[in-house]
């Protein structure tokens, strides 16, 4: 994803300011951008929810099907996450089989949803070892501007907030909500030389030397952690970067559930 | 196309008073709405609801052709992607394309050949990316008139919009524009795309059956309707093109206020003031 070149200019610029405290967007350094989430914003999903982070924008689906479970775990629903950088997202963007990239976006939202226990697995089976719901959450990218990972994380949350398993088309008796019962909220904090900026933009994220991201619960408990790019973090930052993935997902949780 | 599963088999897709399931005439179009320039990073984009049909089409280029063996010295590549969403229908669609989506892209990049001006810029592409989010029935036509409006707002010179639309025959009645129900249990389904300027016709297809006077009663449908939707092609181009000259205009009047010290904002600002005091008395 960081195949763009930045200019020397943009780096010294982006650096400067936030070393004075500011960003290039007038945001402070470990504010996120303003987050608006449309559900119910496609009816041929089960669920669906539409995010805008800035000027990030992705769309999430969920589609709800009766499958076999996994000889491993007999009594639970499936999950399956699967993330598409569509080539209209970004002129970095190409069309094929899903790359690196995406598939550690798509295990990262993953791990947050599965490791929380957001959605109560075993009320999602029809038959022991035989029939279960497999959820497929689907995450299109529309409108790439950096920190994929949180946008996609909360697109998939509040579209299985807003799921309604179809039994009834599926000859399984009545329709019923998504047995949803934790809301898991990443938040990505970029380190770009011996600065912490909490949901990067593009061009932070081009320049970043590592990246976190830490998923909270509803108590502040850590869920799922996720270390990017070549960089590496003292261990006296990632205590800073989880006390404030603690708070900024605390101002977040309340926009991904209706 | 692919759900079938909640209508009855014999179902009345049009009424002895000749009115259809979703309360349509035969001559009618679904609602339509478009918006352009709807997103950020692509050089063009543009947004259609066309009944149940929601479609995102945006526009690259002119840009480096790839791959490059691809790249003709003489003009420039028109390369469309058509695609849906998993869950844009009702049974979820596997990601990537099939022989469908395959074909749909390819007669897309075909119809818009014909009107880009391809010869001003050899050795490029000019990239359409067409995305189905909801899929209705219809959403090639929707994805190609937004795709024009997007190569419209990416500023890529053409002869002309490219306008699109579909008729076909339910229960024995030539109808325009098909939902999916009446797609499914319809007798025949013929989009087609025009040049609105020239009345050339840049896509055409069809399936079912049809009598030659059917057919050509479907043609008159599809091509009465574009001259609807050309008007709102244009309307949605102005819509975004004169807000712009609007805010452009105010720029100067209201100096940037409150931001923060180094942004964007204030470099431009600082900018202006210079201008001003060369200009100045």
């Amino acid at each position: 994803m960081s195949e763009e070149i930045v200019s020397e200019l943009m780096r010294q610029y982006v650096y400067r300011l936030a070393k004075a405290g500011q960003r290039a967007d007038g945001r402070a350094l470990a504010e996120p951008r303003p987050l608006s989430v449309q559900t119910g914003y496609v009816k041929t999903a089960e669920g669906s929810a539409r995010v805008k982070f800035g000027t990030t924008e992705v769309l999430v689906g969920v589609k709800m099907a009766p499958g076999v479970p996994y000889p491993d775990t007999p009594n639970s629903g499936v999950l399956s996450t699967s993330v598409e950088l569509i080539p209209m997202a970004s002129p970095t963007f190409e069309a094929g089989p899903p790359r690196p990239d995406s598939i550690e976006i798509a295990r990262v939202v993953d791990r947050g949803i599965r490791e929380s226990k957001m959605v109560d697995v075993s009320k999602l089976v029809v038959t022991p070892k035989e029939k279960v719901w497999i959820m497929f959450i689907d995450i299109h990218v529309l409108d790439y501007d950096g920190n994929l990972f949180d946008a996609a994380s909360y697109g998939a949350v509040a579209a299985l907030g807003t799921t309604v398993v179809p039994a009834k088309t599926h000859g399984l008796g009545d329709d019923f909500a998504l047995p949803v019962e934790h809301w898991p909220v990443s938040v990505t904090t970029a380190k770009i030389k011996d600065l912490l900026l909490v949901d990067p933009s593009l061009d932070e994220e081009r320049m970043a030397d590592a990246r976190l991201t830490v998923t909270t619960d509803e108590n502040g408990d850590i869920r799922a952690m996720q270390k990017g790019l070549s960089g590496s973090f003292t261990y006296d930052e990632v205590k800073r970067i989880i006390e404030t993935s603690q708070q900024v997902g605390a101002s977040i949780r309340p926009l991904l559930h209706p | 196309m692919e759900d079938v599963e909640h209508i009855p088999k014999k179902v009345k897709l049009i009424d002895e008073k000749g009115v259809r399931l979703d309360g349509r005439r035969f001559d009618e179009l679904r609602p339509i709405r478009i918006e352009a320039g709807v997103l950020g990073r692509a050089d063009g984009s543009a947004y259609i609801e066309w009944g149940g049909n929601k479609v995102l089409a945006a526009v690259y280029g002119p840009r480096e052709a790839h791959p490059r063996h691809l790249q003709d010295p003489a003009r420039a590549l028109v390369q469309c992607r058509y695609n849906m969403a998993p869950f844009s229908v009702s049974d979820r669609k596997r990601p990537g394309p099939d022989r469908r989506s395959v074909e749909i892209s390819k007669i897309i990049s075909e119809a818009f050949s014909a009107v880009v001006i391809k010869e001003q810029f050899p050795r490029t592409s000019v990239d359409i990316f067409i995305e189905v989010l909801q899929a209705d029935a219809g959403t090639r036509c929707a994805g190609l008139t937004a795709a024009s409006v997007a190569l419209a707002d990416a500023g890529v010179p053409m002869k002309d919009l490219v306008t699109s639309c579909a008729s076909g025959k339910i229960g024995g009645v030539v109808a325009l524009d098909l939902n999916k129900d009446e797609d499914n249990f319809g007798e025949a389904d013929c989009p087609m795309a025009v040049v609105p300027r020239t009345g050339d016709l840049v896509l055409l297809q069809m399936d079912g059956h049809l009598t030659y006077a059917e057919f050509q009663k479907a043609m008159g449908l599809s091509l009465d309707a574009t001259r609807k939707i050309y008007e709102m092609q244009r309307d949605a181009l102005q819509r975004r093109y004169s807000t712009t000259l609007e805010e452009i205009l105010k720029e100067p009047v209201a100096p940037a206020q409150g931001r923060p010290e180094g942004s964007t904002d204030s470099i431009d600002s600082e900018f202006d003031m210079d201008l001003g005091g060369a200009g100045g008395p």
